[in-house]
């Protein structure tokens, strides 16, 4: 009895997913197998075979895994600065991190055309103080990209790994350094593995969102598509919808599969939690 | 200590990069001349004048705050009864019914436009501004179901067994003793879902038609044409509602929620 009132409190909820959320997709994922006459794998064959959509991929995926990697670079140790601190002052910088993170996702791309374009503010820097002699074309390459996305990406990362690391107990680290270990091994040994699951989920979130991203590579990549700017323009501008499909189940695939992967892996390395 | 020092001073060369680009972008929004420059050379608000002279700037901005309101208010209806069943019952399904309330967060938000202008627009033949409002509906669904949860997890559940021993039906025990003590997660959700629907570009991106566009897309297709300081008055704009908002999250159920996974 009980149960069947909770599943009629979920119904409507489900069914509004169901209809026009899990129908569609799966339709979407659903016509790219077939040619109008029967099940084919045309679709992809042509597609893995295309310099064009490999280049287009493989770039994605670099970008997303170089802002991945340097999201961790400058997240770890911030996170663990942070999740140190005490009352105040921690309040204050979880602000500052969070803010970023509710701010338009537009709004933060385009303060950096303002930086790193042509005429921007750190050409201008650069070539005042006389290090560089031509302003650098940072802006519409990958690297304006990666620039973007990791500032739309850590706080994300931040907020994960303050999560888990503020509940480390500190009795812990203290019985570790009072049975003879230095700094540098309790931080190894017992600090790290610890926010194993903090790193997983906030790698995650990184990661894929900076695979499926669109705004920043729309701004800040000009020419240089990503997977989700090729799919828009194929839906759109081109109006090939049966590309845009491919391409958008190709999309969802990789972002599975690495969430499969990540949880995986920290399961591997952390078997309790 | 030595080790400390460091630390701090890599943490607050990470927060300028993280907050230096919109400090930049808010100095720059009060340029007088017509290209965007820092510093500014001449103190001006013209470029927040502009934004009103803007007409699409002014009936995207409604279109946005209607589509949030509204997809807030059917995600609420939705997702607090959804929410209550998640947290208050152990039953078969449960990780799997969890699953699929979060996966609109999970899948790739562009995918999901495209899929709603493929089947809700093309093969539902809904109209846009209807397909709108469910797309932003369903983007909103997992924030509200988790910040309600979390909310929920909070309250004592015996409070509720004891109304209901005393006589109180069911649903006159969720409106009377639940749904006050859940009240400030609920706005707290409320207010994130609403900046989430707001600020959404890739499902909104598809959702354009004569006449209809929301405000981000707007802006976007400013920066195609213009590059003057009219989008970094916006970003000022927009940043002081963000902050709002977030001291109202803050103050209502402090900032546990986004530090929780």
């Amino acid at each position: 009895m009980k149960t069947r009132y909770m599943y009629l409190l979920m119904l409507p909820g489900i069914l509004f997913l169901t209809v026009f959320m899990i129908i569609p997709i799966v339709l979407t994922i659903g016509t790219t197998f077939t040619d109008g006459s029967g099940i084919t794998l045309d679709g992809y064959l042509t597609f893995l075979k295309d310099r064009y959509f490999l280049d287009i991929l493989f770039t994605t995926l670099r970008v997303s895994l170089l802002t991945t990697l340097i999201c961790i670079i400058l997240g770890f140790p911030a996170a663990y600065y942070i999740s140190k601190l005490g009352g105040r002052m921690k309040a204050v910088l979880l602000l500052l991190t969070i803010f970023p993170l509710l701010t338009s996702s537009v709004v933060r791309s385009f303060s950096w055309m303002i930086i790193i374009g042509r005429n921007g503010l750190l050409n201008k820097m650069l070539l005042g103080m006389g290090i560089i002699h031509e302003p650098l074309d940072i802006l519409y390459t990958p690297t304006a990209i990666i620039i973007g996305l990791v500032h739309l990406f850590l706080p994300l990362l931040i907020v994960s790994l303050v999560g888990v690391m503020e509940n480390i107990q500190h009795d812990l680290l203290e019985a570790a350094e009072s049975l003879g270990a230095s700094k540098a091994i309790v931080f190894l040994k017992v600090v790290l593995p610890l926010c194993v699951p903090g790193l997983v989920i906030g790698s995650i979130l990184v990661f894929v969102g900076s695979f499926t991203a669109y705004t920043t590579p729309a701004l800040l990549g000009g020419k240089q598509r990503v997977i989700s700017t090729f799919m828009y323009q194929n839906a759109i501008t081109l109006n090939d919808w049966q590309v845009a499909s491919i391409v958008a189940t190709i999309m969802i695939v990789i972002t599975f599969a690495v969430i499969a992967c990540m949880n995986a892996l920290a399961r591997k390395l952390n078997p309790k939690g | 200590m030595q080790m400390n020092r460091g630390l701090a001073f890599f943490t607050f060369l990470v927060f300028l990069f993280l907050l230096g680009p919109l400090l930049i972008i808010s100095v720059t929004s009060f340029e007088g001349g017509s290209v965007l420059k820092f510093p500014p050379e001449h103190l001006s608000f013209k470029w927040y004048l502009n934004i009103f002279d803007v007409q699409m700037f002014i009936s995207t901005f409604k279109t946005s705050i209607i589509v949030s309101l509204m997809g807030n208010l059917f995600a609420l209806v939705l997702g607090i009864p959804a929410a209550y069943a998640l947290s208050r019952f152990d039953f078969k399904g449960k990780k799997l019914l969890d699953a699929v309330f979060i996966s609109p967060i999970l899948i790739p938000g562009i995918v999901l436009g495209f899929s709603f202008l493929r089947y809700i627009v093309g093969t539902y033949q809904l109209p846009i501004y209807t397909a709108l409002f469910i797309g932003h509906t369903i983007i909103m669904l997992p924030f509200i179901i988790r910040v309600i949860s979390s909310s929920l997890s909070n309250f004592d559940f015996s409070i509720e067994e004891a109304a209901e021993s005393l006589g109180a039906s069911k649903v006159k025990t969720f409106f009377i003793v639940v749904l006050p003590n859940i009240k400030s997660g609920i706005l707290a959700a409320v207010m994130i879902a609403f900046l989430e629907s707001f600020n959404n570009v890739d499902i909104s991106v598809f959702m354009t038609g004569p006449g209809i566009s929301t405000f981000p897309i707007q802006m976007l297709t400013y920066v195609e044409n213009y590059f003057d300081p009219t989008i970094a008055a916006i970003s000022v704009l927009l940043m002081v509602i963000t902050a709002f908002f977030m001291f109202m999250v803050e103050r209502l159920m402090g900032l546990s929620y986004f530090t929780k996974r």
